[in-house]
């Protein structure tokens, strides 16, 4: 016998978008799970809601480049949720932030311009929505750049972003900070919970201060704080006396994770279940409905009944979708049908790593409601989708949010149908 | 290095690391002290190194925890505690292993030593120059969590116990802790069992064996999880359920077991683990049922809810939880943090114990802000470290069921 759990909405994967799809639903009522086999992308993503970044070229106003952008690409997930679905996202998100664990912490921005954020390599990213703590990195503000490096932390180089700002037409430096933290290196992660600590601020800001020149803004690895992010930001702007900013550091994400404590928080304020650690193997079906999910947990399976699924478990790079040894490739979970596949003889891959990819944009097949080809009661959100190529785009969290968001509405819209019929 | 045939299954599981670092956000004690490097450096990096039979340059895997929150998190399936575990294996082959981790990993021993003389003994671990004594000697910290001996047997109580005669029979795996600090808590799994229509049956019964393998005793691990399984597996073939509030011990029967000690192959651990639930799994699975009674009175009590990393490790999310929402009154907080700090021996150990208090500072002053009284938390030892912690009560999930059941 294996124990059996029913709820309406099974969302399967825990990052963005499935977080934003079960949140959606559990907070209109909703008895939801969350299966995830893993912590999902949060952790090694920048934070920022990336919604349309170059499209090839550099997009400064996406509210005005999406709707030619999604008139060209008619598969893309932006053309089936439609421009008008992003913003309502992003402003549901903005809500989260706002009313999430991290006291004072937000969002700022929306579709109407990116920001232009440096990166740790001292590139530049566009970017719609971004947390207050990176704002201040913005490349249209001619604020002379302090890039400031903390000696304990081997994935942020100050220098190096410097220069890199400096070749892309900024001023700028680096310094470095020496801290004696109690060990021989830290990562982002290790140091952001000691900004949790009002004693670590100060200390910190005694030893920046000295190192800078008036009229400088302050770029700071993505470092300050997990608790109390918008605490630490706030206090070491004042400390310093000048503008902070952040710039996301390699994994792990400090700003990523963030949004994953905001996002995990939110589903649990509306009544939502979140299993970490199952993984979903086989589905049981009934016509074209999955009625269930059997996850291997520890020592037996449990079986998960529903009447909706949600598939957010992303794409090849998570494992959702494979690339079998016969060149065929397959969702792995529900096995549903896939859209995208380079014909036979076409080629899959080129040899340019950030070249057009065919197999990139490989898919589950849906339709504008999100919902998967040969099913009745299977929704698609974030990376699972087809169409897209997000690290080309700068798109990958705008289309997380607007699916998820998306697939909880179509949720909603059949169950009202079902419920009427 | 081991040379167990299911290390290598354990193995072909870290070339999928990507190393995106997420088990390292989730380990607690790499956060707080640089002896352990963390799970990704110690597991799938090292793990390299100690194929063909070198061996790792240092012992800081003697550091990791086993808590298994890395294995967890790891949204690629490798599987870093495991490895590590069998690292520390490894390291015990050649090292040896202390008297002291011989001995607090054999709790029957202990119990059946300590028992029938509980308030000698009790006074004994209560005084400071005993423990002052014991900590030179043995390497066991003066301070540390050490639980006292009830000076009863809960196996005593349940021989002598008049239950049900009719019922869905279960069988009842009471842990070590059950049977000789705690018999109390097994009597209210009872209770609350035979409330909801069970005939429960308490066979005889071992150590499963996790204390012994955590400390890297694997042969003697085998020894007594086998023996166990001889034990349950009859019940289990004819379809039976095992349930057990001692949520590590269920853990080991139902997973670590198999995966750590090589026993994949056990048919009667095979069907053991298949048949073994954690107390709030079953009573879950039976209100979504709906044939759990909520015949719940209230019970007027702020509560914090730690869930160990060793419930986590069954991959059922927080079922107790959604059992506490249920009875009317009691304000539940789920506590954020990763892990008290413990991790069944490991904070009882001279030169671990600091470590164990810093990782367990989290969840103390989560608990401190929460304004509970009193702390729910499926794990034994976790409870005796979470009130050494914070001088706050705690008590198993089951033990607030029971209270609201007026049993």
């Amino acid at each position: 016998m294996s124990p059996t759990l029913t709820y309406d909405v099974l969302v399967l994967g825990a990052g963005v978008a499935g977080l934003t799809a079960a949140t959606c639903l559990a907070q209109r009522g909703a008895r939801v799970c969350v299966l995830a086999k893993g912590v999902g992308s949060t952790h090694l993503a920048p934070g920022t809601i990336d919604v349309l970044g170059r499209d090839p070229e550099l997009v400064r106003e996406p509210a005005d480049a999406l709707p030619g952008f999604i008139a060209a690409r008619p598969e893309h997930p932006y053309a089936l949720v439609g421009v008008d679905a992003i913003a309502p996202a992003l402003e549901w998100f903005s809500d989260c932030v706002e009313q999430g664990p991290q006291p004072g912490y937000r969002y700022t921005g929306g579709l109407d311009r990116n920001h232009l954020l440096p990166t740790a390599l001292g590139a530049l990213r566009p970017s719609a929505l971004v947390p207050e703590t990176m704002a201040g990195g913005d490349a249209d503000d001619g604020t002379p750049v302090c890039a400031v490096g903390v000696r304990v932390l081997k994935d942020f180089h100050a220098s190096l972003c410097a220069a890199n700002l400096e070749l892309g037409g900024l001023r700028a430096r680096a310094v470095d900070v020496h801290l004696d933290v109690g060990r021989a290196e830290a990562n982002a992660l290790g140091l952001a919970r000691r900004f949790d600590e009002p004693t670590f601020r100060a200390a910190f800001a005694a030893r920046l201060v000295p190192l800078l020149r008036n009229d400088e803004r302050v770029a700071l690895p993505a470092i300050l704080g997990l608790r109390d992010p918008h605490g630490a930001w706030a206090e070491l702007e004042k400390r310093v006396g000048r503008p902070v900013f952040e710039v996301p550091t390699l994994p792990p994400s400090v700003p990523g994770i963030r949004v994953y404590d905001l996002l995990r928080a939110a589903l649990r304020a509306a009544g939502g279940r979140l299993v970490i650690g199952a993984q979903a193997g086989s589905a049981e079906r009934e016509g074209d409905r999955v009625t269930a999910v059997r996850a291997h947990t520890s020592g037996h399976e449990t079986i998960y009944r529903t009447r909706w699924v949600v598939l957010a478990t992303g794409g090849f790079d998570s494992g959702a979708i494979e690339l079998g040894s016969d060149w065929q490739a397959r969702e792995t979970i529900l096995d549903l049908p896939l859209r995208g596949m380079p014909v036979p003889g076409e080629p899959r891959f080129v040899a340019d790593y950030f070249a057009h990819q065919p197999m990139a944009r490989v898919g589950v097949a849906v339709d504008s409601s999100l919902l998967a080809a040969g099913t009745s009661n299977v929704y698609v959100a974030g990376a699972a989708l087809p169409g897209a190529e997000p690290w080309r785009e700068g798109s990958g969290e705008g289309i997380a949010l607007a699916s998820g968001h998306r697939a909880a509405q179509s949720v909603l819209e059949h169950e009202g149908a079902v419920s009427a019929a | 290095m081991s040379e167990l045939p299911t290390h290598e299954l354990l193995r072909s599981s870290l070339d999928h690391c990507v190393k995106c670092t997420i088990c390292e956000t989730a380990c607690p004690v790499s956060n707080v002290t640089p002896l352990f490097p963390g799970p990704k450096y110690e597991g799938p990096q090292a793990e390299r190194y100690r194929a063909h039979g070198e061996d790792a340059p240092d012992s800081s895997v003697d550091y990791c925890s086993g808590c298994g929150l890395c294995t967890m998190h790891c949204p690629q399936g490798v599987k870093i505690a495991e490895l590590n575990a069998h690292a520390r294996y490894g390291l015990k082959q050649r090292n040896g292993v202390k008297l002291r981790d011989r001995l607090i990993a054999r709790p029957t021993v202990l119990g059946r030593l300590g028992g029938p003389v509980a308030p000698l003994a009790n006074a004994t671990l209560r005084a400071r120059p005993a423990r002052i004594i014991a900590e030179r000697a043995l390497g066991l910290h003066r301070d540390a969590p050490l639980p006292s001996f009830a000076g009863r047997r809960f196996s005593s109580w349940a021989k002598r116990h008049q239950g049900p005669s009719t019922g869905t029979k279960i069988v009842y795996f009471h842990n070590c802790g059950t049977e000789y600090y705690e018999p109390d808590v097994g009597e209210k799994v009872v209770g609350v069992l035979e409330h909801n229509g069970f005939r429960v049956e308490v066979p005889d019964q071992d150590c499963c064996g996790l204390p012994l393998q955590s400390n890297g005793l694997f042969d003697d691990a085998r020894g007594y999880v086998l023996r166990l399984a001889r034990a349950l597996a009859p019940h289990a073939r004819d379809g039976t359920l095992i349930v057990g509030n001692a949520t590590s011990c269920t853990l080991m029967l139902k997973r670590e077991a198999r995966e750590i000690l090589g026993l994949e192959d056990d048919p009667d651990l095979t069907l053991v683990s298949r048949q073994t639930y954690d107390i709030c799994e079953l009573l879950l699975e039976l209100h979504d049922r709906g044939e759990l009674k909520t015949d719940f009175q209230p019970v007027e009590e702020v509560v914090a809810y730690h869930a160990p990393c060793q419930q986590q490790g069954h991959w059922i999310g927080k079922p107790a939880l959604e059992l506490l929402a249920l009875v009317p009154g009691l304000e539940v907080h789920e506590m954020d943090a990763r892990c008290c700090g413990i991790a069944g021996t490991y904070g009882l150990k001279r030169e671990k114990y600091q470590i164990a208090m810093d990782v367990g500072a989290d969840l103390f002053g989560q608990v401190h802000a929460s304004g509970a009284a009193l702390v729910a938390c499926d794990s034994e030892t976790c409870r005796w470290q979470i009130e050494h912690g914070t001088g706050r009560r705690s008590v198993h999930p089951v033990e607030l069921l029971h209270r609201g059941y007026r049993l």
